[in-house]
């Protein structure tokens, strides 16, 4: 059955390769400023790649989504693209999308239905984000003692979780670092920066707190404000490492005021793309997750230019 | 004057037992030191942490006298600080900025106002539509993103410091004060609270209810929007999604520990200020202490209870009376405990 889905599938995109390819893109909404550049970077690459991009904003409700998906059938588009407002409930529509043979590709995160009824999801691995941002602390540190302390995003979320694993996965087997104090910022620069407070209080002014893990770039934002009116100068008394890479991380490592971030790409349409023209090429089935580069920015890396480039993106 | 401090003393004597609870658990908290021409310490933290819970229990005060609430201030709070951000951020100076905030918060209140007061809508389904369009509001003019400036003189409603004391301590401190005075030596307090027990009436004797009702909506938005300018000046940008998001609830909450009645009439300006501290010390207390994030909410759950509980109408006097026979002799607290039965 599968097969002959593909083939015909394979035929189709054949005959249409020739035209202009059209492209539903369903979007969960704007509630951050990660989400306005994902939006924006999957327009860039949908234009430079000469697709029509059919763009659809669900305002964080999954019943807009569903109906996005609809009309994106039955108007007849090439494919799908669906970053999910939540993980349940897609089975249906899923399978109306199969039967109508446009493949759909999931986008930052994950449905719990049935694989093979999307194409292919891309995402960033979120364990893996919290184990590049613990092992530049540990090559920093080498051997010297470390007291670090932890900002967690929102209690019980899933970055929270696999971000705090990784990290503790990478600080393993190191006895000289060590989390001492680890605390819920609800990944904002309000939360970020009293939770800051409370830690420099609690530690000695600072004087005992060697580096901050936070599990996103605005709660790092946060505690170096805190730091700063505390008179702590955040990178270089206080290591300062995050994850995201949002623009106005840059500037503060510009500053010299944070040390890493390890990025969160918004570009998952580029690899979702990618993986979609080679499926209508030649049919080729994709693996059933793409994994995007958690890459590690440093104060060696150019920060300057690197806020210069994403500036402009929507965060 | 005393009649005011046995109608706060309930409150002052839970802010000590949760500073004590707190102590126990972090003992530094109740230190304070002087550095770098600031005071610091925990304390100082709750004062200056609690300033936009205790802004907006102020103006939330006064819509509760009336039997109205307002759940609209964390909206209000970001709409202000964003105003705040984009004029500060245009390049049009301080004190424009400062208007601007403090218009939107106007404007916001009058909004409220008219639709409780003129239309006649019910104040809980009035403010929820700013409480849920506001923040779309708030995005619009931040364009969806966190609007960074580098104002110091805008800054320094966040963090600055007068005397050594951080200046949102400062502005709620005054805000209250002014607030306290205005209703309590005119005519406005008993007028606001003559509304609230019974509006016909009121009117009919000859009050003039619309006007006052759409006031104290404005007056609730005017303390939200520096609330607001505080939350943005702290963090030096203006977060919509996240500035003030569900503080009208902790708001209500600081009324509510205050010993205000919901279904209005007599209010407490001094007593809601203290459930916001009581609040706060919560919060910070939890912060200090080093539990893990999970039980945060659950103690903060337990504490409010507790709270609440010991202040019911219907436990507060057996409570006082049973305290009483024990010592066998009249305690203060019974006293005023009853009244915050009342």
């Amino acid at each position: 059955m599968i097969k002959t889905l593909l083939a015909t599938a394979a035929v189709v995109t054949l005959s249409t390769a020739a035209q202009a390819q059209t492209i539903g893109f369903s979007q969960i909404g704007s509630e951050s400023g990660w989400r306005a550049a994902e939006t924006t970077l999957t327009r860039q690459q949908a234009e430079e790649r000469g697709i029509t991009l059919q763009f659809s904003d669900a305002q964080q409700r999954q019943e807009n989504q569903i109906a996005a998906i609809r009309s994106f059938i039955a108007q007849g588009v090439d494919a799908i693209l669906l970053a999910p407002v939540v993980a349940t409930g897609w089975d249906s529509v899923l399978e109306e999308a199969k039967e109508a043979e446009i493949p759909v590709v999931l986008l930052d995160r994950q449905v719990d239905s049935s694989e093979d009824l999307y194409l292919t999801a891309v995402g960033s691995d979120l364990v893996h984000e919290g184990e590049v941002a613990g092992q530049w602390l540990v090559d920093t540190v080498g051997e010297d003692e470390c007291r670090v302390v932890e900002l967690q995003g929102t209690t019980g979320s899933s970055p929270a979780i696999d971000r705090k694993t990784g990290f503790e996965n990478a600080i393993e087997g190191h006895d000289n670092i060590e989390i001492v104090r680890s605390q819920t910022g609800d990944f904002t620069r309000t939360g970020g920066k009293e939770v800051m407070e409370s830690f420099l209080q609690a530690e000695g002014g600072g004087e005992n707190i060697c580096a901050l893990y936070a599990h996103n770039d605005d709660m790092a934002i946060g505690a170096i404000q805190a730091m700063k009116e505390a008179g702590v100068n955040p990178g270089e008394d206080v290591l300062v490492v995050s994850i995201d890479a949002v623009p106005d991380i840059f500037q503060a490592m510009a500053n010299g005021d944070a040390n890493a971030t390890v990025e969160l790409t918004p570009n998952m349409a580029g690899p979702a793309f990618d993986a979609l023209e080679a499926y209508m090429a030649d049919g080729t089935e994709p693996e059933k997750f793409i994994q995007t580069e958690s890459k590690l920015y440093t104060q060696d890396d150019n920060p300057e230019a690197e806020y210069e480039a994403r500036k402009d993106l929507g965060y | 004057m005393p009649q005011v401090f046995r109608r706060i003393l309930p409150q002052v004597l839970t802010l000590l037992a949760v500073i004590l609870l707190v102590s126990l658990v972090f003992p530094g908290f109740v230190q304070i030191d002087f550095e770098r021409g600031r005071l610091v310490g925990p304390i100082i933290d709750v004062l200056k942490r609690g300033a936009p819970v205790a802004l907006l229990a102020v103006g939330m005060t006064l819509v509760i006298a009336t039997r109205g609430i307002d759940l609209s201030v964390g909206a209000t709070m970001a709409i202000s600080g964003a105003c705040a951000a984009w004029a500060i951020s245009s390049g049009y100076g301080l004190i424009p900025a400062l208007a601007a905030a403090i218009a939107a918060g106007i404007l916001s209140g009058l909004w409220n106002g008219t639709l409780v007061a003129v239309f006649g809508i019910q104040p809980i389904v009035a403010t929820l539509i700013l409480m849920t369009a506001g923040r779309g509001l708030a995005q619009l003019i931040t364009e969806g993103r966190i609007l960074t400036f580098s104002h110091d003189g805008l800054a320094f409603f966040g963090s600055g410091t007068i005397l050594g004391l951080p200046v949102p301590a400062l502005i709620w401190c005054v805000a209250a004060v002014l607030f306290a005075l205005l209703v309590r030596r005119t005519a406005l307090g008993l007028l606001i609270e003559a509304i609230g027990i019974n509006r016909r009436a009121s009117t009919i004797a000859g009050i003039n209810s619309r006007v006052l009702l759409v006031a104290v909506y404005v007056a609730s938005g005017f303390c939200a929007a520096w609330a607001g300018i505080i939350a943005t000046a702290d963090i030096r940008g203006a977060d919509a999604n996240n500035s003030g998001l569900w503080l009208e609830l902790d708001a209500i909450l600081a009324v509510v520990i205050g010993g205000n009645s919901l279904m209005g009439g007599r209010f407490s300006i001094a007593a809601s200020v203290l459930g916001a501290l009581i609040i706060q010390t919560i919060d910070t207390g939890i912060l200090l202490a080093g539990f893990p994030s999970e039980f945060n909410l659950v103690i903060k759950a337990t504490l409010v209870i507790v709270i609440l509980v010991l202040q019911s109408p219907n436990l507060a006097p057996h409570l006082a009376r049973a305290l009483r026979i024990s010592r066998g002799a009249p305690l203060v607290g019974s006293s005023a405990a009853r009244e915050a039965g009342e």
